[in-house]
């Protein structure tokens, strides 16, 4: 009882970051690009995606993340 | 010592309640310290069950028989391994155990994600406790492992024969831990529709949650198959029996859901599918709990009837009800960011793959409840058996090896002909090479058979090609020796390269699968000592009986065992003596089936005798013929009747003893005719080492990256795109 009551004990705490969970998922959606690229570039080393079609990918996964980080920007 | 198992059951309800309405309220009006407090309680409930489990423990443990679950499921005699599992052969015992491997895992993802996903999280905490809850309540007020016997009895009934078996000490262990980790992903999917934020969050700080579920309860039905195989004694590892299908339900929506959530992660595709998924896969693993539990089914699995049906029906129906207003409800949120770029890509095979795995599911879950669904329809109840199964998981097995084959080739967005042309070449070789070798050793006329090998060798192609490229590029950028570089290749890429491992894994129990169904011998034959008869290949003799008895630490009788000596030969050649036997545990009912018959007529079991090979097992069960010992065990039963009360305890004791030993020695030295169960399989083998194959390759997935190598892999592509972002 005492652990579970502890957080009461400390008063209702400030209210969370307006904009916490949607940098949350940004960064997700980040991280997930950038794993996104690199699988694409493991794609392209082990010859399932000719030269022409991964710098295309590329460019506009990049593209994408640069949108996400623009956005992360934006919340700062 | 049961007061205070149940005053714990009662206190970690009571936290759980308190926890739900904690959490409920601080995720409501955004209150930190009632989130925390609610995620606490959940820690507390892992506190109290952990310490109302190890009361049960102990009471097993110093053979307590005022515990009316120590007494009827345990016994002095019991072996001290089984008496730990005995604790989880109780139905009570089992929901105690589903109750606390819910709070641990709940508690650990809790703990990790205690920083993340803050407006998830709370109503997480309240599903989880819920589930908590409701399990408690059940412990406390209809199922309790803490009654107390108001006549202590001086002996317990044992543990049930059948579950004297290695993999049933982690068989139960493993289902549940499936079923309860496959919770989490369950209550964060709730927790992000009620919130509306189904981004790529949730699943990243579950997906491991929902990995280690999947591979658990595949460990779990995978141990069981083993079970029915060593302990049954009829020669198969699965029967389509409905407890066994109620475990691969979640198991195949959860093998669904792991794939097509990568489309959601990388992408933002399949939001609605994979909700659905997720919630389906939850409200299944309750189905399974409740079916195991219920008796509405006939099953071997089942702990029978009993008074769970109307709470786990209520459950189960509030589970559907909210997760289709939920994903309803939610469905503007939950429209694909993306399309597909074309059907020749990775996420096509990935949407190929679903469908195929949710109509296995379909096909499973109709032929379970089929009996359910005809009786209230028809009003009779009818059974489909595994012909009708068979009919239909076949042809989608045999699609999902293939495009499990098919899927890593091809690549993410778009693929081009000529690219898929090149990476086909070798996988297609290999699988073209495979059918001309089965029509070359005659064994074509088996097409499903044939199908299944080429589908295999189709995806053993695919993998090692996967390897031998994904190496040459590793030594191309870092000029590695070959095997450091396969090694480094694993670690950097851990989720594709386990991934694939698996696949190669399940090709191989597939290939174990069908051969072993296809190509079997099995006979059922009586012989007598010195007759020989013939399976397969194989000239099997039964040379002679054979009669034990087995006696505890105590010395009492614990079982008699009659057995036999099989000489088994190949072309002349020997190839194995086994000794397969049947065992006979004791009855307590004297009263109806005698002094000394009580002895034969209790619980029995098979030992199998067993040859295996990675090749071809040869598998042998004897059903000895008691019968004919009968008319002697009658006799003495009347003379023990009239002379047992004149005697001591010791006396009757030895006395009944040496009259078994000596008609146990009388069948060993002229034994009736018994019959004997011989199968030859061949491959079973692999459907072991291909389970041990996706065990492997399921534990490299889920291993995390190292931090420096996930730091540099992440730096290198930031950096990439830093350089966009310079010029933009």
């Amino acid at each position: 009882m005492w652990i579970v009551g502890t957080p009461l004990r400390a008063g209702p705490q400030a209210a969370e970051d307006a904009h916490a969970s949607e940098r949350e998922g940004l960064e997700a959606a980040r991280d997930a690009k950038y794993r996104e690229i690199r699988e694409l570039e493991m794609d392209h080393r082990t010859g399932k995606l000719s030269d022409e079609d991964f710098r295309a990918l590329d460019r506009q996964l990049r593209a994408e993340a640069v949108a996400i980080l623009r956005e992360l920007d934006g919340l700062h | 010592m049961p007061t205070l198992g149940r005053a714990l059951i009662l206190l970690a309800l009571a936290v759980a309640l308190y926890g739900i309405g904690a959490a409920l309220v601080g995720g409501w009006r955004g209150r930190r310290d009632l989130v925390d407090s609610g995620r606490r309680s959940v820690y507390a409930m892992a506190v109290l069950t952990s310490a109302a489990f190890l009361l049960l423990e102990l009471a097993f443990l110093r053979d307590d028989f005022s515990w009316e679950v120590v007494s009827t499921h345990s016994s002095t005699t019991t072996p001290l391994f089984y008496k730990v599992a005995a604790a989880w052969s109780s139905q009570e015992g089992s929901l105690l155990l589903w109750v606390w491997l819910l709070s641990l895992w709940s508690s650990l993802v809790l703990f990790l994600t205690r920083k993340r996903l803050r407006d998830v999280v709370p109503y997480a905490t309240a599903v989880l406790l819920g589930f908590g809850a409701f399990f408690c309540a059940l412990l406390a007020f209809l199922e309790s492992p803490f009654t107390v016997l108001a006549a202590v009895p001086q002996e317990g009934t044992g543990l049930n024969p059948l579950l004297r078996h290695p993999s049933m000490m982690i068989h139960p262990p493993m289902l549940y831990s499936g079923y309860t980790l496959f919770a989490v992903p369950f209550a964060f999917a709730v927790g992000a529709l009620i919130r509306r934020r189904v981004d790529a969050d949730w699943i990243a700080a579950t997906r491991r949650f929902g990995l280690g579920a999947w591979l658990l309860l595949g460990t779990g039905i995978l141990l069981g198959a083993r079970w029915s195989y060593a302990e049954l004694g009829w020669g198969g590892y699965w029967a389509w029996d409905p407890v066994e299908n109620a475990s691969l339900l979640p198991w195949l929506t959860g093998t669904a859901f792991l794939h097509s959530v990568m489309l959601q992660e990388k992408r933002g595709m399949l939001k609605m599918w994979n909700a659905s998924l997720v919630l389906a896969t939850g409200t299944l693993c309750i189905l399974g709990t409740f079916l195991v539990r219920s008796g509405v089914l006939d099953s071997i699995h089942a702990f029978g009837a009993s008074t769970l049906g109307v709470p786990f029906v209520s459950l189960i129906g509030l589970m559907i009800a909210g997760s289709v207003a939920l994903v309803v409800s939610r469905r503007d949120t939950l429209r694909s960011e993306h399309r597909l770029d074309s059907l020749l890509s990775r996420e096509a095979m990935f949407v190929g793959n679903n469908i195929v795995l949710v109509g296995l599911a379909f096909v499973v879950f109709w032929g379970t409840f089929f009996p359910l669904i005809a009786e209230a329809l028809t009003g009779d109840r009818k059974s489909v058996g595994p012909p009708w199964f068979d009919k239909y998981t076949v042809p989608l097995a045999l699609v999902l090896v293939l495009l499990s084959g098919i899927g890593p080739v091809i690549a993410w967005r778009r693929a081009t002909w000529r690219n898929a042309r090149r990476a086909f070449a070798v996988p297609v070789g290999s699988a073209l090479v495979t059918v001309v070798g089965c029509v070359a050793f005659g064994i074509a006329e088996h097409v499903s058979a044939t199908l299944m090998f080429a589908a295999a060798a189709f995806v053993i192609g695919t993998v090692a090609q996967e390897f031998w490229r994904g190496t040459g590029a590793r030594r191309a950028m870092t000029g590695e020796a070959a095997p450091l570089a396969v090694i480094t290749l694993v670690r950097r890429n851990r989720r594709r390269y386990g991934g694939y491992l698996v696949h190669l894994g399940i090709a191989l129990l597939f290939v174990g699968v069908a051969a072993s169904t296809a190509f079997q011998d099995e006979r059922d034959v009586r012989l007598s000592p010195g007759q020989t008869t013939r399976i397969g290949d194989y000239d099997v003799k039964y040379v002679r009986a054979t009669g034990g008895l087995d006696f505890d630490a105590g010395g009492r009788l614990e079982k008699i065992d009659l057995g036999a000596v099989l000489d088994v030969r190949r072309d002349g050649e020997p190839v194995a003596v086994l000794r397969p036997s049947y065992g006979l545990y004791p009855s307590r009912d004297v009263q109806n089936l005698g002094p000394l018959g009580r002895f034969f007529e209790g619980e029995t079991t098979s030992e199998i005798g067993l040859k295996a090979g990675v090749l071809r097992d040869v598998w042998t069960a004897v059903s000895p013929d008691t019968q004919a010992l009968r008319p002697i065990v009658e006799k003495g039963d009347k003379a023990f009747m009239a002379d047992l009360p004149k005697m001591s305890p010791e006396q009757a004791s030895t006395s009944l003893t040496l009259a078994v030993t000596a008609l146990t020695q009388r069948y060993a030295r002229r034994p009736p005719p018994a019959t004997f169960r011989l199968i030859t399989s061949p491959m079973v083998a692999w459907i072991w080492i291909g389970a041990l194959i996706t065990f492997g390759g399921g534990i490299i997935a889920l291993w995390p990256a190292p931090d420096a190598a996930r730091r540099r892999a992440s730096a290198r592509a930031a950096a990439r795109v830093a350089q966009d972002l310079g010029r933009a």
